[in-house]
């Protein structure tokens, strides 16, 4: 392993990504990539007594569905790396209660996601793990009780807002070689703050730093944005993503519209009411894992994911702070 | 460019890609749907004083009664947080929407125990309006006061 610029690991082991798993929630399963998810569950509930839970055990299932696709025990994973949104990363640390394997708690808003697989690729590719699971997860209803208003309040949403996906997704790395895809980059983020203050519009607040890593990538590694067949990113949404068009126009690497797709924006219709489109966690972890990742055996052969995570608690909004954001990236190539 | 400058070019892009809300659309959904709901409290203060001839201190409790009563039901139907999708202001601002803001903390933090979720939670929404309200209430009250009193 070794490191290109200021901020991107070069993965020279390449190690796979073994295997990925999605569970999702009945929205997400009514939605266009419905089919592609491994699991769509009957209900937000999952039998348990609170959405915490729920998502909790979401995020276990992934992670031991994923296990399993990659046909190992779960005991035979060295480490967990997994983040949520709830206070606390609770949804992730109960899930590793359950599974009971060594385990990193990781934060970084809508971004952990790339943010764990950045970090699991240096884990494997520098031969400190032999497999490492990413995950991440997010549940609407969770979410909605602790950063806006309870799930029964009569209120509307801007068309700007999100919807906080019920999702949970998880990829296995090792250093095998067979899988889905292999790492072969992995970008840092740092926090970009461009004074958005709306929490109802978090595509705006997240689209510059997302531009920032982008630019540090293509600057680091040599490359453009040619030399990825999709650029994936994770919730800017629909209104976001143009955005990021916008600002990578301005720096003089243009985006094609058709080699761009956004997580968020692919979840939902627009009949399902989730305005700009889907965010939360839980998001790129589902939609990467199970719609993107095996596309890239054809027709994207090489692909560049990228996370981008709002900062912020209810707490600094309401005290009127601005929304610093962070995006994390990984490169992915055909095996 | 400096770094104020970028900040000041970004959000007038964001201005610019961001639809706003569709305001003709959504005042015309709130007039109906709040009216609506105004003739069913007109509706019911008739039934109170023409069929049930209440006297006027019974009547003007009865009315609110009954629509907190109807407002409180339907959010633990789940159908009022619909109703206010569709109608903003139409359903906040009348007595329903008030029962709408307690009813549904109530339900959501129900599973943090009685006294420390529910109990605590209750008023998270409608105490700020009980707060100001009250507050507005005693500054009117003492203008009036003050005018009745010295000026008039």
């Amino acid at each position: 392993m070794r490191r290109a610029g200021r901020r991107t690991f070069v993965y020279e082991q390449r190690p796979s990504v073994r295997a990925a798993a999605a569970v999702v929630g009945p929205k997400e399963g009514q939605g266009p990539l419905g089919a592609d998810f491994d699991v769509v569950l009957p209900d937000d509930l999952l039998g348990m007594a609170t959405w915490e839970q729920a998502e909790s055990e979401m995020l276990r299932r992934a992670v031991d569905l994923c296990a399993s696709k990659a046909g190992v025990t779960i005991k035979a994973v060295d480490l967990l790396l997994a983040g949520d949104l709830q206070d606390q990363i609770t949804a992730s640390g109960f899930a590793a209660r359950a599974l009971g394997i060594p385990f990193f708690g990781l934060y970084g808003a809508c971004s952990t996601f790339i943010e764990s697989m950045v970090l699991g690729g240096v884990l494997v590719d520098g031969g400190l793990a032999d497999r490492v699971v990413c995950a991440a997860s997010s549940h609407f209803c969770a979410a909605e009780r602790q950063y806006r208003f309870p799930l029964e309040l009569g209120n509307q949403r801007p068309p700007s807002a999100q919807w906080t996906a019920t999702a949970a997704g998880a990829a296995l790395l090792s250093r095998e070689e067979t899988g889905l895809c292999s790492l072969t980059h992995g970008t840092v983020g740092r926090i970009v703050d461009y004074q958005i203050k709306d929490a109802n519009h978090m595509g705006a607040a997240m689209a510059p730093a997302v531009a920032d890593t982008l630019t540090a990538h293509f600057q680091d590694t040599g490359r453009s944005p040619r030399d990825y067949d999709q650029i994936v990113t994770g919730d800017l949404g629909v209104i976001g993503r143009e955005l990021l068009m916008d600002l990578m126009r301005e720096r003089g690497m243009p985006l094609a519209p058709e080699r761009l797709s956004d997580c968020g924006a692919s979840l939902y219709s627009p009949e399902q009411d989730a305005h700009a489109g889907g965010s939360g966690c839980g998001c790129i972890a589902s939609v990467l894992s199970a719609h993107f990742m095996p596309l890239i055996a054809g027709p994207f052969y090489r692909m560049l994911a990228l996370g981008s995570g709002a900062m912020l608690s209810p707490a600094t909004t309401q005290q009127g702070e601005s929304i610093p954001s962070i995006s994390y990236a990984v490169a992915l190539e055909a095996m | 460019m400096s770094e104020a400058d970028k900040i000041k070019r970004y959000k007038k892009l964001v201005e610019q890609r961001t639809p706003g809300s569709r305001m003709f659309r959504d005042c015309f959904r709130a007039f109906w749907v709040g009216g609506v709901i105004c003739c069913v409290g007109q509706a019911i203060t008739i039934l109170g004083s023409e069929v049930l001839k209440l006297n006027l201190i019974a009547g003007s409790a009865f009315t609110p009664s009954v629509l907190v009563f109807l407002g409180t039901t339907l959010t633990g139907l789940g159908v009022y947080d619909r109703i206010g999708e569709y109608a903003g202001a139409g359903s906040i601002v009348p007595i329903t929407g008030f029962a709408n803001s307690v009813a549904a903390p109530a339900m959501e933090f129900r599973r943090e125990g009685l006294v420390l979720g529910l109990g605590a939670r209750l008023f998270q929404l409608a105490g700020p309006v009980i707060t100001y309200g009250v507050t507005t209430s005693i500054v009117i009250g003492l203008i009036y006061y003050v005018i009745d009193r010295w000026l008039a």
